[in-house]
C-alpha cells in the first residue's frame, strides 16, 4: 500500500500574478541578475508606523508589532565596523519608533557611514520626536522623504487624511534647519510614488514640477525627487485586487520591461536586514519572505559581504516592478526613460 | 454585441491581421508622433487627452487618461485639457449660428 503525503507549501506572502517569467525575460536580453558589491546595507528595524499608506509594501501600520531589538541593532552596528560599510540606509516603517533607532544613527556615523533614514515626515508630531530635524541635522543624516503629489488631495489619498499639511509643516521645519539648502551640506530628497496603478513620470520632469510648486505655493525647498514604482506586493497588491486593476498592472509593467534598467537595479549593490537580523536581495523580497540565496550565509551576524559580493539574486515576479519604463529603485529612477 | 468593450484597446493590433503593411505604418507614424519633440510627451498627452474627447473615443480617452497621468499631469491639467477641447467644440456648433442668421437674413425683409 501506498501512502500519498500531502505536499507542504512554504508560507510564501502573495506575489503578483503574471504569466512572464522575470528570469525568462532576463535571459532573452542575455542578462544574468548578480550582485556586484555590497557597498550598502539597508536595515528595516521595523514594522511600527504611525501612518498605514495605501501602498506600503511594508504593511506597516501603527498596529504592527515588529521592531528590530538593541541586540540586533549592535549585530549591525558590528557588522558595519567590521566590513566598513559605506552606507547605511535605515527604513520601517517610522524607523524613528524603534527605541534604539538614535543609537544606530550615532554609532554608524561615528563609524564614519552615510546614513540615510527613510522619514515619513509626520512622525515629528509623535511624542519625544518633535527634535528630529536636529537630530538630524547634528549627525548629518540624509533625509529622503516621500511626498507623493504637491497638491493635498493626491497625498491625502495614498497617505491619509491631513498628512499633506502636516507634512508641510515638517518639511518647513527641515528647511528651518538648513535641509534642502545649497550649500548647507544637509540633503533632503523626496520621494513620488504615483498615488495609483500607474507608472511614474519621467523623473528629471516631475522633479522640476515639484520644486517649482512646492517653492510657489508652500515656499519649500529640498534637493532631489525619486520616482518610485508601487512595488505590486502586499497592501498596494491588495488595492491592486480589490480595484480590478492586478491583470492590467502587471501587463503594464511586463510590457515596459526596460533591459537598460538591470546594472542600476539596487539588489545589485545593498543587501537588506529585517528586523530579526535575517538577511534579503531588497527590502520587498524581505516583505515576501524571500531569503538571500541558501547557499549564503542568512543573518547579520554571519554577514560577510566577500561572499555576497557577486551572489544570485533571488527573483519573482514583483521585480518586474523594478524594471519597468525607467526602472525604479531606493535612489529613484535607473534609467532613462525609454 | 456590446458596441465598446474595454478589453478590446488591447487588441488593437488585431487590425493588423489584415494588410499588415498599413497598419505597421500607422502605428510607427503614431508611435513617433508620441516621442519628446519640439513638444513635450506631457503636452502631447494633454493634447491626446483633448483630442479624444472632442472625437468622444472611449478607448483613446482610457489610453490618453493613463498616457497623462504617466507623463506627470494632474487632474486639474487634464480637466483644463477638456474644457479646452470641449469649449472648441461648442464655440465650433454656435459660429455656425451665423450660418443661421445668414439664411434668415436672406429671405427676410
Amino acid at each position: 500500500m501506498s501512502t500519498v503525503l500531502p505536499v507542504i507549501q512554504p508560507d510564501l506572502k502573495t506575489q503578483p500574478y503574471t504569466d512572464v517569467d522575470f528570469n525568462d525575460k532576463l535571459a532573452a536580453h542575455g542578462i544574468e541578475l548578480r550582485a556586484t558589491t555590497v557597498d550598502t546595507l539597508q536595515v528595516n528595524v521595523g514594522k511600527l508606523c504611525n501612518q498605514a499608506c495605501k501602498h506600503c509594501h511594508v504593511d506597516a501600520s501603527p498596529k504592527r508589532t515588529e521592531i528590530m531589538t538593541r541586540e540586533t541593532v549592535e549585530a549591525v552596528i558590528a557588522a558595519a565596523r567590521r566590513f566598513r560599510i559605506q552606507t547605511l540606509d535605515i527604513t520601517g516603517g517610522a524607523p524613528e519608533l524603534n527605541p534604539s533607532f538614535r543609537y544606530l544613527v550615532t554609532e554608524a556615523r561615528a563609524l564614519g557611514a552615510h546614513v540615510s533614514v527613510r522619514h515619513n515626515l509626520t512622525v515629528v508630531f509623535e511624542m519625544g520626536e518633535e527634535d528630529l530635524p536636529e537630530f538630524f541635522r547634528d549627525h548629518a543624516v540624509e533625509v529622503i522623504s516621500s511626498l507623493p503629489y504637491f497638491l493635498e488631495e493626491q497625498t491625502d489619498a495614498q497617505r491619509g487624511h491631513g498628512v499633506f499639511q502636516k507634512s508641510l509643516i515638517a518639511l518647513r521645519r527641515l528647511n528651518a534647519v538648513g535641509y534642502g539648502s545649497e550649500g548647507s551640506g544637509l540633503t533632503l530628497d523626496l520621494v513620488y510614488n504615483p498615488v495609483g496603478a500607474f507608472l511614474p513620470p519621467p523623473q528629471s520632469s516631475i522633479e522640476a514640477d515639484f520644486k517649482r510648486e512646492l517653492i510657489n505655493r508652500y515656499g519649500i525647498v529640498f534637493n532631489h525627487l525619486y520616482t518610485i514604482t508601487n512595488m505590486p506586493i502586499e497592501r498596494f497588491l491588495d488595492y491592486l485586487r480589490r480595484s480590478g486593476n492586478e491583470e492590467r498592472y502587471m501587463r503594464k509593467l511586463v510590457e515596459a520591461f526596460n533591459p537598460a534598467t538591470a546594472d542600476g537595479l539596487m539588489c545589485r549593490n545593498l543587501v537588506s536586514v529585517d528586523w530579526t537580523g535575517r538577511l534579503y536581495d531588497c527590502d520587498f523580497n524581505q516583505m515576501l519572505e524571500l531569503g538571500i540565496a541558501p547557499e549564503l550565509p542568512q543573518t547579520i551576524a554571519e554577514f560577510d559581504p566577500e561572499s555576497f559580493a557577486h551572489r544570485r539574486i533571488v527573483t519573482g515576479s514583483h521585480c518586474f516592478g523594478c524594471t519597468a519604463g525607467a526602472g525604479s529603485s531606493c535612489g529613484g529612477a535607473v534609467a532613462v526613460n525609454s | 454585441m456590446a458596441y465598446y468593450v474595454e478589453d478590446d484597446l488591447d487588441r488593437f493590433s488585431d487590425i493588423g491581421k489584415y494588410r499588415a503593411d498599413l497598419f505597421e505604418k500607422f502605428m510607427a507614424w503614431y508611435q513617433a508622433c508620441q516621442e519628446e519633440g519640439a513638444l513635450s510627451r506631457r503636452e502631447k498627452a494633454l493634447i491626446g487627452l483633448a483630442v479624444a474627447h472632442a472625437l468622444q473615443c472611449p478607448y483613446c480617452i482610457d489610453a490618453f487618461s493613463q498616457s497623462c497621468l504617466e507623463a506627470g499631469s494632474n487632474m486639474e491639467q487634464m480637466t483644463e485639457a477638456i474644457h479646452v477641447a470641449s469649449a472648441i467644440r461648442g464655440g465650433a456648433a454656435l459660429i455656425h449660428g451665423i450660418q443661421a442668421h445668414n439664411s434668415v437674413k436672406k429671405v427676410s425683409m
